[in-house]
Formats: structure tokens, sequence, C-alpha cells
């Protein structure tokens, strides 16, 4: 690690800090690569999540492909087809999701719209940072050893998850798995713990809960939840990996492998799927408050009006959040649990379809007479609000046993979790990144190349996971690798296959627009100002643009109101930054 | 919701007690935990999680004894030893368990002397916690020995359950990382409070931030948890 010469430290005035002792780089590295600023550490985060984001997307395309256009790629034989998949899940909702939304936007957004100056351990913060990168090297290493990575499928079940048959359950795969699973809690616990203690310990003057940014409560929400969601996956990892390299048989029962009895007995394997989705449940939901929570100022930023209660958002992300701690078991109805479970889990579950609906009536209700700019942040809102309706719906026919059990591992499973929990949240990233990258970069981006990247994005996502359901219906199911000729799966499916496929070529190609476009503009993007949105919340009051080194220069911000001062009558600005004592407008736009 | 004066949010937060306290803290700006420290809330929080880690572990050992279809090897007699040709059941863990519950007691007893900043007395109190708690560590690692000459291996024993061997290496195990981590830093701090790194507010050598004896208590509450966890484990796995 970085050696922390003693002499070249510097901190920050007593008076200005309070209790932040800001730890100052002096040299290339410590201020960029071993960089202890929670911006800079966003952006390794960001950087890095999409990286692995890019992998796991061209994943996909194999698998559509195999899908698509059976038997036409050779390479493409059942193993490799499940090794995808499985990398794919894994990828896309731990190491991009989960790592984009509390890692990047946590580290950038928390302590700037809280009013800190950083997190409050950066050097265990910086820590954070470098231990994911080591997960995530673990685990795109497992494509190079022997018998490639796991094919266990995302959620690893054993026996077999360990078991010759799967690709990387006797080899190294399933071991490197599970190790850079456990590698990427600890790290992330670093840096949750970092998140949660700020937002409750380090806000500004007159910064109460009740005044913050629906983006802090969402993200810190969703980090509270994720330090006791994770451990379970923690413990199931380190049983799993015992079961595999030493021969213990937590989760292994009497078992018989190619005609021979291995030696093993008494596990459970339905205990590994319990404490799985112990941790698989709530990570929906750590995925998806931060969306919510970005989601809220978005909308009520680009719809210039102020978010439509406030106090039920704030509770009603609670509510989720502490809820999907008791509906673990509804990934489970066809495990063979007892099926008195089954009625106490479909009843937790769509009870969690209250809260919800809150939320979505009050994003709704905040665009009602609303003054709407169809920019490119809020295309991409407006498009979450009706994709996670359309995946919460299904979420219904999934959540009631007797509707699940049918369709039960066909393609409606992989169409619903697709629309809420990947399209949804992929698109509020989208659209942050589209708001917040002038803030990071002082640029905007290219407005005709986001609006390209929306609709290709958006439609096509449609187009590819619509049919899905459909096939589903049908009975076509999920996870095989190629369907053949069966019965009861007409010739339209594989046309439809085939549509799909192409489509998803298609949507993934647009992806390098917007990839280009983050580069592009980086050195030709209009100059963006301080402010461009005209946005209320503290981050887009900072002195410069990009914030410094501790954000806010000599005088640290105080707040006076809530983030949703939007359309204020007499305002000359039309809003009221939180900073801002009286409803007297400052002159122009406040920091250009 | 706008324009609120401060003066009123810090009435609001001195003139109440109890629950009103509670609500009035959370409801006030800069801190939700008045007086409380950084280091101190990431700690409890910290140790919530990892509450969450062996409340996971001591379930599945639970799932795991209760699903197991061979019985489950009779802890009074494994865990006995013959001293002077007498067998005592449970005499080994007796005495663990009273080695660390006293470490606890050294502990509190550091944390005291830390906020009258005495530092010679805390150096001494923190080193005899260490002391104990290496003692603990190693009358497990004499135990792990025994049982693994008597041919316990995580998969398989000679009395019964394949799982009795997985869980007591996996929770024993997992428990002694937590003591051993626990002496380390406890020694670390206590080199620094006998150096009077607190006292001249010394910086960290990773962190560059200022030592304060805050720094006892923390480490304090990391120790109450790891002696607090072992009675879990001593009730559920030893005496059940």
């Amino acid at each position: 690690m970085v050696d922390v010469p003693l002499g070249h430290v510097g901190t920050a005035p007593e008076a200005d800090s309070g209790d932040i002792e800001l730890y100052h780089p002096h040299s290339w590295v410590t201020k960029y690569v071993f960089s202890q600023d929670a911006k800079i550490i966003a952006i390794q985060y960001s950087l890095t999540a999409l990286t692995v984001g890019l992998i796991a997307l061209v994943l996909s395309w194999l698998m559509r492909l195999q899908l698509g256009f059976p038997g036409v790629f050779s390479f493409i034989d059942a193993n490799a087809y499940y090794q995808f998949i499985t990398m794919h899940g894994m990828m896309m909702v731990v190491y991009v999701l989960t790592a984009l939304f509390l890692g990047g936007f946590g580290n950038y957004l928390i302590p700037l719209m809280i009013g800190a100056r950083d997190m409050v351990f950066p050097y265990v913060n910086m820590l954070s940072f470098w231990v994911y990168l080591l997960a995530v090297l673990i685990l795109v290493a497992s494509f190079f050893t022997p018998g490639g990575p796991t094919g266990a499928g995302w959620t690893l079940y054993p026996p077999q998850a360990i078991l010759s048959g799967t690709p990387g359950g006797q080899d190294w795969g399933i071991i490197l798995m599970l190790v850079s699973l456990m590698v990427f809690i600890i790290g992330f616990t670093m840096g949750g713990l970092n998140y949660v203690v700020t937002v409750l310990q380090a806000r500004a003057r007159g910064m109460t809960l009740m005044r913050m940014p629906l983006t802090v409560w969402g993200i810190f929400t969703a980090s509270f939840m994720a330090l006791l969601a994770f451990p379970a996956l923690f413990v199931g990892a380190v049983m799993m990996l015992f079961d595999r390299a030493l021969g213990t048989s937590f989760f292994m029962p009497a078992i018989v492998e190619m005609g021979q009895v291995l030696e093993r007995s008494g596990g459970s394997p339905l205990l590994f799927q319990h404490l799985f989705w112990f941790f698989g449940h709530p990570e929906v939901y750590i995925v998806a408050l931060p969306a919510f929570g970005i989601v809220s100022d978005l909308i009520s930023t680009h719809a210039r009006r102020n978010i439509f209660g406030y106090r039920m958002m704030v509770w009603a992300l609670l509510a989720i959040g502490a809820l999907s701690f008791v509906v673990w078991a509804h990934h489970m109805y066809v495990s063979g649990m007892n099926p008195y479970f089954g009625f106490f889990f479909a009843t937790t579950t769509l009870i969690i379809a209250i809260p919800t609906a809150i939320k979505v009536y009050n994003w709704v209700l905040t665009l009602w007479r609303g003054d709407i700019h169809l920019n490119v942040p809020m295309l991409f809102a407006l498009a979450f609000i009706v994709t996670f309706v359309n995946g919460g719906l299904t979420g219904l026919f999934l959540g009631n046993v007797v509707v699940d059990v049918p369709l039960s591992d066909t393609m409606f499973v992989v169409a619903h979790f697709h629309m809420v929990m990947g399209v949804a949240p992929i698109l509020v990233i989208f659209g942050a990144i589209y708001h917040w990258y002038p803030k990071v970069t002082g640029r905007m981006l290219n407005d005709a190349l986001g609006k390209l990247h929306f609709w290709v994005t958006f439609l096509g996502a449609y187009a590819i996971f619509f049919p899905m359901h459909y096939l589903g219906l049908m009975g076509v199911p999920r996870r095989y690798h190629e369907i053949g000729d069966m019965a009861f799966v007409p010739a339209s499916a594989h046309t439809l296959n085939a549509f799909i496929t192409i489509v998803a070529l298609i949507v993934g190609v647009v992806q390098l627009v917007f990839v280009f476009n983050l580069f592009w503009s980086l050195r030709s993007g209009k100059p963006a100002g301080g402010n461009p949105w005209r946005a209320t919340t503290l981050e887009w009051q900072t002195p410069e643009t990009p914030p410094p080194h501790g954000n806010w220069g000599k005088d640290m911000p105080v707040v006076y109101r809530w983030a949703y001062d939007y359309s204020v009558p007499g305002a000359a600005d039309d809003f009221l930054p939180q900073n801002q004592p009286s409803a007297q407008p400052v002159q122009g736009t406040a920091h250009g | 919701m706008a324009e609120q004066a401060f003066s009123s949010l810090e009435t609001d937060r001195a003139d109440s007690s109890g629950l009103r306290s509670i609500a009035a803290d959370f409801s006030s700006d800069r801190t939700a935990f008045r007086n409380v420290s950084w280091g101190k809330a990431m700690m409890w929080i910290f140790l919530l999680s990892d509450t969450f880690v062996f409340s996971s572990f001591l379930i599945a050992y639970m799932t795991a004894r209760m699903s197991t279809t061979v019985p489950w090897p009779n802890a009074s007699e494994v865990f006995a030893l013959t001293i002077g040709g007498v067998t005592l059941p449970l005499i080994l863990i007796a005495i663990m368990t009273f080695v660390l519950i006293s470490s606890s007691g050294t502990m509190a007893m550091a944390v005291n002397f830390a906020y009258r900043r005495e530092r010679r007395k805390t150096a001494a109190l923190m080193l005899a916690t260490a002391l104990l708690g290496a003692s603990f560590v190693g009358m497990q690692a004499f135990e792990w020995t025994k049982l693994i000459h008597e041919g316990v291996r995580p998969w398989g024993n000679p009395w019964g359950a394949a799982q009795f061997g997985s869980t007591f290496f996996m929770i024993t195990g997992f428990h002694g990382t937590h003591v051993t981590f626990g002496v380390i830093f406890l020694l670390i701090i206590a080199r620094k409070v006998w150096r009077g790194d607190f006292d001249q507010e010394r910086r960290g050598f990773f962190t560059s931030r200022k030592g304060r004896y805050e720094a006892v208590e923390i480490m304090g509450l990391y120790w109450h948890f790891v002696d607090l966890v072992w009675v879990f484990i001593f009730a559920f796995f030893y005496l059940w």
C-alpha cells in the first residue's frame, strides 16, 4: 500500500473542517492512483464497474447468439453457454450494479450532497476500491484457468455447483468465484461503513436527515442493507468453499455422481438457498433503492417541480428496505421447502407492492403539471418509471405461489428480473451519468449522441424483453443451451429468439456510442458551468467545477432548506439552492 | 420545510429527554448520534454487520445439526479431559470461557484508566487483556490438536455426524481468528498508549490522523463483542 510520509501531511484548519482532518496528497500517485479523495475513488469504482459491464455485455451477446442461432457458432458448446450465463449474471448483479451505485455514485454524491469535505475514513475508503479491484481480477482470472469459469448459474446452487458435471465445478472456476465474492464483501464492508457513518455523522450545518436529497437516502438505505445482507452470502461462500476444497458436507446430501457414491452425507442443499437468498433478495433492493433515490432527484430537477410527498418517499424507502429482509424464500417456491413457508413469503412479498406503489404514484404526481424538460437525463428517468412498473407487475405474477409454480424456470422469469433489476437500474445509471457528468468533468455530454443512445437502448430493451414474457408463457425454459424440437415449442418461438438476438446485438453496439460520448465529451463537450441544470442540491453549488479536493474551498456550506425548491413563486431563477438563506435570489446563476 | 433557524434546531436537541431526545437527535443537523465520534459509530455498525455473520454461522450450524441423518456426537464426552485419573467434562472449555470473560474485565478497566489518561496502567491492562486473549487462542489450539489426534476431520469423525467436525472447525476457527486479530490490535494500541501517542496527538502511520484515547474504548467495544459471541458459541455448541 501507499507509504504516507509523515512530513508531507498537512491538514485543513480545524475551524473549517470540523471533525475532519483532511489528508492532502502531494504526489501524482497519491492524488490519482492511491487516492483518498472520495471523488477520485468514485471515478475509479465507476470505470472499473463499467469495464466489467462491457465484459458482461459481450457474454450476453454470446448467449443470445447461441439461443437465436443454435448450432451456428460451434465454439459455444453447452459448457461455454453455462459459463457465459453464470459470469454474466454474477458480474452484472454484484460487480457492476452494486459497485456502481454504492461505490461509484455513493462515493461521489454522498459527501457533496450532504456538504462534507470527504468520507469520514478516506484511507479505508481507498482500501475499499483496491480490494474491489482485487475481487474483479480474481473473478476475471477464472476465464484463464484450466476448465474455465464456473458454469453453476449465478445462484451457484449446490450440490451441482461443485460436482464434476458442471463446468468449473471440480476445477478452479467455482473456487475463484467464491473467493472473489468473499473478497468483494470485505471490500464492500469497508466502503459501506464509510457511506453509512458519513451520512449519519458528517452532514453540513443545517442538513437534517429530512432535508437530504432522496439520492442520499436511497444510497444510505441500500448501504445499510448491504452491510446486513452480504454476511449471509459470505457465510454461504465460506461453507461452499469448504465443501469444495476440504470435503465437508454442509450442502452435500448423500449423492451418486456418474454411478459413484460420493463420500458425502447429511448436508442440506436448501440451507445454501436460504443463505443465498437472504442476501439475494435484499440485493435486488440494494440495487433498486439508489435507483429510486436518483430518479426522484432527476424527475424533480428536470420537471422543475418539488418532489411530491417527500416524507412518504423517505418512509417508503425505509419500509421497502426493512420488508426486503423477510421475503427471500419467494425465490424458492419450487425448491421443496415447507409449503407453509410459501404462504408466508407470498404475503410479505405482495405487501412490498404498497410502499413501491407509493413511490411510483409520487413520481407521477411530481411530473403532473410539471415543466418537463425532455433532455437526456429526463428521458432515462421517464423510461425507468415505465420499465419499473412493467417489471413490478410481472412481479405480482411471480410472487404468488400458484402462478409462480408453472412460470418457474421459464423465460418469463428472465424477462421479469431483467426488466425490474436489469434494465430499470441501468436506465437510471445512464440518466445519472448524463446528469452528473457535467459536474464530474465540467463539460456536457453530447446531446444528439445521448438521444440516439437513449432511444435505441430504451426501445431495444423492450424489443428484447417483451417477447421473452411471451416465450415464457408458452413454456420455453430458461437456462437451456438448446431448446431443440420440443412439441410444445412452436417454430415461431425460434423466429422470435432470432429476432431478440439481433436486437440485442444492436443495443449492445449502441452502448459503444455511449462509451465514445464519454471520452469525446471529455475534451470536446460543451463547457457546462457550475450548475447547468439549475439544480438545488449542494453538489451543484461548489465554488469550482469539477469540485476541488476538499469540495468547498474555504467556507463550508450551510443548509437552509430542503432539496426541492423548484418553481418558487417570485424567485428570479425559479429555484432556490439548499444553501441559500432567504427567498431573495442571488444574481444570475450562483456560480457560473 | 424551508428556512428553519438553526437556534431552534439546537434547542430541540437540548431540552428533551428519553424517546423525545432520540427523536430530537435524529431530526437535528450534522449528526444523528450526538457526541458519538466517527470511529465509534463505525465500530458499532461494523459489529452489527459482524453479528449477522456469526448469526448466519450459528443458524447454519443448527440447521446442519437438525437435518443430519446420523446422531450428533455427545459434546460433554468429546470435550472432556482426563486430569489425574478423573474425567472432567467440558473442563477446558470452562477454563477458556473464564479466561475470555476475565479479559473483558481487564479491558473495561483499561478503558477506565484511558479516560483518566493514566497511560502506564492503561497499557499494562491492555497487555493483560492481550495475554488472556492469546492464552485463549493457545488453549483453542490445544483443543484442536487433541481432537485432530482423536481423528476429528472437517469431513468426518469417529463418533457420528460428519458435520460435527466441519462446523466445529469453521465456527471456532472463525471466532479464534477474531480473537487473534483482537490481540494484534490490542498490542498495537497498547504500544501507542505506552509511548504516549495519544497525549502528543501523534499521527497514525497509514491514516495520518491524530490518535485519541478513544481508540482504547473502540478497541474495547470489539473485544467485548468477541466475548459475547463466545458466550453464544459456548451455549449452542458445547452445552447443547
